[in-house]
């Protein structure tokens, strides 16, 4: 298992050498890895109906992270379906952008996805799950992004990434909460536990969390702004984006924890409310755009929607419809997708209201599409009719809002009669459009996906009993927390859910006959609301994050190196005297009985010239001032027994006196340059430095952790190394690396000095 | 003597610091200075002065006789010191050429890359 799921992984890394020997095949000879995994999981289907299925690997066991793989009827039907619709979309992607110059780029990223893809929904794991999570995430803002010439692919690429990553942050802290409410990071222990957590005291916060990560992910309202917008995609990415995967991690995220969160109000309000709106809207949209791939876009919300409702609705009927619908989805949509790509590619166009009468010269477009739109609209004898009866039955049912979901529903539903007729009858029949190209029929690589997905659904549909047996139970099984006794059938008999269908598609198909006379009043209408929606408010808070950014950059990063050493000083000085002051309070002490008459004299001597050099207005006198304090330095030096800092400071001070006079008498006059509103300002911080440092050094003198470790030195120094001056014997000999680092710090400074040097001459041969 | 030379020290920070606020590039270079001087004085003093006992071994024996002032602190403002000088030298060149190529010595006007 471990394998299979990281084998997309592997072989993305292989895909530019196979394509350089594979050429033009490449499409067919990458979909034999999806369709392997396919029949690989499908080796599953029998284990998972006795109950899930868990296959142990070590990941970071230091830190509790494993590898492990959860295999029940849910995880099995994302699998399958990631797996499957992968396998065509391959063959589809290797044909659509056949000679595209980065083809290889392509199937990288592609396959990255589907591995992360198959690693989220079969994790076990909370933070393998997330990781994975991410990685779809990076890898579809790669894939949206494909055409990274294009600005506004790239911006949508962004979009993408920026809203579905937010969620992730969010859905991060709420898989935390989840662990610390639940006490495990394994989802099957939290599942399999029957502890109610609903009134746990995170449990608000959690399903909060969770849910934006969730409805980020899943383009619910008011997030969905970002799924037509990815639109910008290869249509190959969006046909695999839209039905199988990605957009599907929200809801199998939601599903997955429904058994353990679904008890709550919060959760079933949650869902059903949003879910409901996002169907609505998502309809709507569908129904008043015109570009065939936003027109399906939209379609996608309006299923998300629907799914996202279902499960709030929770009840044994409703999980039975969300799966079907699910499956349905899956399958017609990522047909759908692929023809739709298939048309542009054809045709040249993305415009419906430009596409007509390409019956005659895509007869086989026209026929998968005629199927797959029959079950995007609810038609029997496909397997979207089951869908459709069974969830209108299950809101029927519901305990809660049932007549308003209801309304709702069959709403949405008129307007995807409408969608339907405008994806399968619009392009295909009645009067020939005006095509920038001249129709003719997809290739075989474009059209084998659609109609075997077509054909699938088809036989869901007169065979129900099929899949039923095969996945469904477990899958239901696995939403819903315990096992649900159900038969699917095509027919049931003239009940409610017929006859709300029947009032659906009648009034569905009437729409779809006012489309060309209502579409341009409703996107008027949409274009207006656009203003204030939820995607300006995105660009909106976008706008102002660059505000926000430039404004504290002005403000801290200023170039104006005073403020920089001004905020230094006063925040290192600032913590150093509260940490003292904290733990040993402020004791200014003097003791004067212990110095000499002439030491007093060469304190004064220190504190004047040192006051003298930062407040005169002349430069000979500050360097003179300068001189004054390094030879009262090296004085302390010599009267403390130190005679070979004395020395040095001396030679130092004496060579440092005749570089300032040399080069600081190029440099102009004095000046001052700031107002005494600045002056006064550095002087309170300078002043509140050198107190502090007063402050510690007397705290210093006055406590002594440490025994001092300079005995070794004085010990050992004629001993070991046969010198009499210990100092000297400290640097050449127990500390001569460091002494040896000193000499190359020096010898560099002596290079750039002489390199500046010249560089001056050479300046002034110029002409 | 080492409480009031805190003080002392405490002073020369002042000052140093406040020059290195200043605008004036030169000026920055004689807070630099100052600084140097007093953060050697620093580890002078909080290591605890000694009077006329300096870390010598008389010849013949194989340690100091007496108590001496603690070697190690001088080992290190010794470096401190050659070091401070190869870092002042240095920058008085740069600022030199600073001034040649940019024509002012306000580092406020200093702060572009492209002057």
């Amino acid at each position: 298992m471990l394998l299979a799921v990281l084998s997309g992984f592997l072989l993305a890394i292989v895909v530019p050498l196979l394509h350089r020997v594979a050429g033009k095949y490449i499409g067919w000879l990458l979909a034999l890895l999806p369709a392997g995994l396919a029949v690989y999981f499908s080796t599953f289907l029998s284990q998972v109906q006795d109950g899930p299925l868990l296959l142990e690997y070590q990941w970071l066991p230091g830190l509790g992270i494993s590898l492990n793989f959860l295999v029940d009827g849910l995880s099995l039907t994302f699998a399958l379906l990631i797996s499957g619709i992968g396998t065509f979309i391959l063959i589809y992607a290797g044909s659509y952008l056949a000679g595209h110059k980065y083809l290889a780029r392509f199937f990288v990223i592609m396959l990255s996805f589907m591995a992360s893809m198959l690693g989220l929904v079969l994790s076990d794991n909370l933070i393998t799950l997330f990781v994975f999570w991410e990685l779809t995430s990076i890898t579809s803002y790669m894939l949206i992004g494909f055409n990274h010439e294009d600005l506004e692919a790239r911006k949508c690429a962004l979009q993408g990434l920026f809203v579905t990553v937010a969620g992730g942050l969010a859905l991060m802290a709420g898989l935390i909460m989840l662990a610390i409410m639940t006490g495990s990071y394994s989802l099957s222990a939290i599942l399999a536990s029957s502890d109610p957590i609903h009134q746990h005291v995170f449990y608000t916060g959690a399903v909060l969390c969770l849910l934006a990560g969730a409805f980020t992910k899943s383009a619910q309202v008011p997030f969905h702004f970002w799924l037509p917008n990815a639109m910008a995609a290869p249509t190959p990415v969006s046909a695999f984006l839209h039905s199988a995967t990605m957009v599907k991690a929200g809801i199998y995220l939601m599903a997955r924890l429904n058994p353990t969160l679904g008890e709550g109000e919060l959760w079933t309000m949650m869902l059903m409310g949003f879910g409901a709106v996002t169907m609505l809207t998502g309809a709507w949209f569908a129904f008043s755009s015109t570009g065939i791939k936003k027109v399906l876009a939209y379609s996608t919300v309006m299923a998300l929607g629907t799914l996202t409702m279902l499960i709030g609705v929770g009840t044994e009927l409703a999980m039975t419809a969300f799966i079907c619908f699910l499956v349905a989805h899956s399958l017609y949509k990522g047909a759908l997708f692929m023809l739709a790509g298939a048309l542009d590619h054809e045709t040249g166009t993305k415009d419906i209201t430009r596409m007509g009468g390409l019956r005659k010269s895509m007869p086989v477009t026209a026929t998968i599409a005629v199927f797959a739109a029959l079950s995007l609209a609810g038609l029997p004898p496909l397997f979207g009719f089951i869908a459709k009866e069974l969830m209108l039955e299950s809101l029927l049912e519901a305990p809660l809002w049932s007549s308003l979901l209801v309304i709702a529903t069959v709403a949405s539903a008129m307007l995807i009669v409408g969608v339907a007729g405008l994806v399968a009858i619009k392009p295909f029949f009645g009067a020939p459009g005006d095509t920038p190209k001249a129709p003719h029929e997809a290739p075989l690589g474009m059209l084998v996906g659609p109609a075997i997905l077509t054909i699938i659904a088809l036989a869901f549909g007169l065979m129900p009993f099929i899949p039923e047996n095969a996945l469904l139970q477990a899958a239901v099984a696995s939403v819903y927390g315990a096992p649900v006794d159900f038969n699917l059938a095509l027919w049931h008999g003239i009940n409610k859910p017929l006859l709300l269908s029947a009032l659906s598609l009648i009034v569905g198909f009437l729409l779809f006959r006012a489309w060309p006379r209502i579409q341009p009043t409703l996107h008027a209408l949409n274009y207006a609301g656009s203003r204030v929606g939820p995607e300006a408010g995105y660009f909106k808070f976008m706008e102002w994050i660059t505000v926000v950014a430039s404004w504290q950059t002005r403000m801290l990063q200023n170039g104006v190196l005073g403020l920089y050493m001004l905020v230094l000083l006063a925040v290192t000085f600032g913590l150093a005297g509260y940490t003292m002051f904290s733990h040993y309070g402020v004791h200014f002490t003097l003791n004067l009985a212990d110095s000499h008459f002439y030491e007093w004299g060469i304190a004064l001597l220190l504190v004047a010239s040192a006051v003298f050099a930062s407040s005169t207005h002349s430069r000979l006198g500050s360097v003179a001032s300068m001189g004054v304090l390094g030879f009262g330095v090296a004085l302390t030096f010599i009267l403390f027994s130190a005679p070979d800092l004395g020395i040095t400071q001396l030679l130092v001070e004496t060579l440092t006196v005749i570089l300032l006079v040399l080069v600081l008498f190029k440099l102009p006059e004095f000046v001052n340059l700031s107002t005494p509103f600045q002056r006064y300002r550095d002087l309170a911080v300078a002043i509140f430095s050198g107190v502090t440092i007063t402050l510690i050094m007397l705290a210093v003198l006055d406590i002594q952790y440490f025994e001092t470790i300079s005995t070794y030195y004085v010990e050992n120094s004629a001993a070991l190394a046969y010198g009499r001056n210990i100092v000297n014997v400290i640097l050449v000999d127990f500390r001569a690396l460091d002494t040896l680092g000193e000499i190359f710090v020096l010898s560099l400074a002596a290079m750039g000095v002489l390199s500046m040097l010249k560089l001056k001459a050479e300046d002034q041969h110029k002409p | 003597m080492e409480s009031l030379m805190a003080y002392v020290v405490g002073i020369m920070f002042t000052a140093a610091f406040y020059m290195m606020l200043r605008r004036s590039i030169v000026k920055l270079v004689i807070g630099l200075m100052i600084l140097s001087n007093a953060a050697n004085l620093l580890i002078f003093v909080v290591s605890g002065m000694t009077r006329g006992a300096p870390p010598l071994i008389p010849e013949g024996a194989s340690g100091p006789v007496g108590i001496v002032a603690d070697p190690l602190p001088q080992a290190l403002i010794l470096t401190a010191i050659v070091i401070a000088f190869g870092v002042l030298a240095f920058a008085v060149v740069l600022i030199r050429r600073a001034y040649e190529v940019v024509g002012t010595d306000d580092l406020d006007q200093m702060k572009d890359t492209d002057t």
